[in-house]
């Protein structure tokens, strides 16, 4: 089972939060916007990843089932 | 455990209840809110409901089938009116009471008010509140007075400005946020709103909001006038335990809770009404941030299903403002620092990171548009890194 990271960079607002808890998957880089590192992360990302999920001020990030 | 009623139907309750699922609880969870939506998001309220850019649709945190999926029983429009820490029972403004085995007081706060509110006269909390103060702005009135440069009034101003509306914004300190950035740094967030064509006013207050049924004007301290049909009063918040007086529990400015967020046996509480010691900065604090409502809630929910293995809660605060075209976050608890310091940028760019010191220990990262810096500094509040290692840090 693998899961893929789904940014909506309609509503990303580079404020990092994502970058500070799974900074594997996450980047935000000195143009402000953000990376996703890793689309489809390992296994073992992925509470780090639900957790930014769940605290991004902008709900803009989701995790797809691959 | 097999029921919990969560007290309080914002993000923190929300929060609390996917947490409580997520980890496994199967028993009842009753749902009590005050407000009669359901959960929603409140940053967007100052900003995009404000300005007219977003449908209300868009600041919904849940659905009614989501709710539904988590097996929360909803009764929104519904207050909690009093708790029996003995029995766990909830009175309800309905009459009606819950009896359960474990309370997340959720309660958040409201604002203050100038007294007696005339027509045109607004503060912003909810969602109805921004809608109304959407709707006067819908009028293109001639100015609109923003009474306290905090960071709601700051983004009010900022929203207003983008919407073409004169701002008169009055601030009764000398420098707005001068207690928790400095006169320096606050200095740079007026330059910001005089620069956008605020008519800032600093060191002055209220006497008097003119006007029989709707406002017409603000009469200041220092004797002058300003008219304005619209008002939008930004004075703090104070947080909702009135319905907590006979409970028994500590509710001296928020529910005190112990620091893993436990209350009293079985109670737990989180958001903007609850206070507790952080133990990361040896200080009993209520945070009223967005990150620190889900990040509380999150733990509230774990202590009262795990117990104390779940460890204290000692977070690096974390907020972000959203004025013009800047994004400024402050983290850390920079109440009372020594000394601030620019380490990455330019103030006068208005992009620029700047860390505060408290005795040999970094406690705070300001940024104006600098997501990245002030994350990385974040980790270095966490991890209580002293002053002479994160001046060398490199990011």
């Amino acid at each position: 089972m693998s899961f893929k990271v789904v940014v909506d960079y309609d509503l990303c607002e580079s404020n990092a939060i994502c970058m500070q808890i799974a900074p594997e998957v996450f980047e935000v880089r000195d143009d402000d916007f953000l990376y996703v590192l890793a689309d489809e992360p390992e296994e073992t990302q992925r509470e780090k990843v639900e957790e930014a999920v769940q605290r991004c001020p902008k709900q803009a990030i989701a995790i797809a089932e691959a | 455990m097999d029921s919990v009623a969560v007290i309080g139907a914002s993000l923190a309750g929300l929060r609390a209840i996917e947490t409580l699922r997520r980890d496994g609880f199967e028993g009842r969870i009753h749902l009590v809110g005050a407000e009669r939506h359901r959960p929603y998001d409140r940053p967007p309220l100052s900003k995009q409901i404000l300005a007219g850019d977003w449908e209300t649709e868009r600041i919904w945190l849940t659905s009614d089938e989501a709710l539904s999926d988590l097996g929360c029983e909803p009764l929104f429009g519904v207050s909690a009116v009093a708790l029996d820490p003995e029995t766990l029972q909830v009175d309800l403004s309905t009459g009606d009471a819950l009896d359960v085995d474990g309370v997340v007081i959720a309660t958040g706060a409201r604002t203050r008010t100038l007294g007696d509110p005339l027509g045109g006269v607004f503060t912003l909390r909810t969602v109805d509140d921004a809608q109304s103060i959407a709707a006067a702005f819908d009028q293109g009135p001639d100015r609109v007075v923003v009474i306290g440069a905090g960071f709601i009034g700051a983004e009010v101003a900022s929203t207003a400005r983008e919407r073409g509306i004169a701002v008169t914004m009055i601030e009764a300190a000398q420098t707005p946020f001068e207690r928790s950035l400095g006169t320096e740094m606050g200095a740079v967030i007026v330059d910001m709103h005089r620069d956008q064509g605020v008519d800032v006013r600093v060191g002055v207050t209220c006497e008097e909001l003119i006007g029989e049924q709707n406002v017409t004007g603000v009469r200041l301290s220092d004797g002058s006038v300003i008219d304005a049909t619209v008002v939008v009063v930004g004075i703090g918040v104070t947080p909702n335990i009135e319905w907590l007086v006979t409970s028994g529990l500590d509710i001296t400015n928020g529910v005190l809770c112990d620091a893993t967020m436990l209350a009293a046996p079985r109670i737990v509480a989180a958001g903007d009404v609850a206070r507790w010691p952080n133990r990361l900065f040896d200080e009993v604090m209520r945070v009223e941030h967005w990150d620190n409502a889900t990040g509380q809630a999150v733990h509230a929910a774990k202590r009262l299903l795990h117990g104390s293995s779940v460890g204290e809660y000692a977070p690096v605060p974390w907020f972000w403002t959203d004025q013009y075209d800047r994004k400024i976050q402050l983290a850390g608890r920079t109440t009372g620092f020594d000394e601030v310091i620019v380490v990455e940028g330019a103030v006068e760019d208005r992009r620029f990171a700047a860390l505060y010191r408290k005795a040999d220990r970094l406690v705070g990262v300001l940024g104006f548009n600098r997501p990245r810096h002030v994350m990385r500094y974040r980790g270095l509040i966490e991890s209580r890194t002293s002053w002479s290692d994160a001046m060398a840090a490199q990011f």
